[in-house]
């Protein structure tokens, strides 16, 4: 089971964590994010007011990284600190 | 001293301790932000997000990104996390050097990261709900006065 953390305002539709058995064809950051608009329309709506950034175990990665089932994938909106 | 606060803190006990542990510096300057409340959104309180363990690196890299830029004795910075009120500090960056123009460019280097490439969320409590905020166009462009 992948685990999928959610920061920000994601939180709030999606709770903090969630854990997922990645379908077959889903085999990239790219991937599960088309994957969640697909079943979540919370996320959905949520992705499309803010550009993501995506951190796999902790590190923040570009969307055609390859993911596993033994991998945390974290979803960032817009960093907004200070 | 990179530290995440999940409490109200005194930025002047932090900048005094500070002051007195960077031996040799000629130059302390610092900044501090506190949550405004009289802008006529009727904020009541920040709520602030954070990635534990990511955040505290993210930062740690930063610091150590103003130290290849400029001669510094000493960083500080203190965050807030969660539940802060208005009128009480949310962050104190402090820099030490040897002379005043590293450590006031180091300190807006600092801040200007920590307003967009710091991973944290910031949502204003508002007398009519709760609103997540983005970085303003002003804040990416101060980040880029930086860029290599």
């Amino acid at each position: 089971m992948a685990r999928l953390l959610f920061f920000g305002a994601l939180s709030d539709v999606m709770g903090r964590e969630r854990a997922l058995m990645l379908p077959e064809n889903v085999r990239t950051a790219r991937a599960l994010i088309d994957h969640l608009c697909g079943f979540d329309s919370a996320f959905a709506a949520a992705y499309s007011q803010s550009r993501l950034r995506i951190a796999v175990n902790e590190i923040i990665v570009p969307p055609e990284t390859p993911i596993g089932d033994s991998d945390e994938i974290a979803f960032l909106p817009p960093f907004s600190g200070g | 001293m990179i530290l995440l606060e999940p409490r109200a803190f005194d930025p002047y006990a932090h900048l005094s301790a500070f002051s007195a542990e960077a031996v040799g510096a000629g130059a302390v300057a610092s900044f501090i932000g506190v949550v405004r409340g009289d802008d006529g959104k009727g904020v009541l309180a920040l709520f602030l997000d954070y990635f534990p363990g990511v955040t505290e690196k993210a930062i740690t890299q930063a610091a150590e990104e103003a130290r290849r830029r400029w001669p510094l004795v000493g960083v500080r910075i203190v965050h807030r996390i969660g539940e802060v009120k208005v009128g009480e500090p949310v962050v104190l960056v402090a820099v030490a050097a040897v002379h005043r123009r590293p450590a006031l460019e180091a300190c807006d280097f600092l801040m200007d990261f920590l307003k967009t490439e710091a991973p944290f969320w910031k949502k204003e409590r508002r007398k009519d709900g709760d609103v997540w905020i983005e970085p303003r166009a002003e804040d990416y462009a101060d980040r880029a006065r930086w860029d290599e």
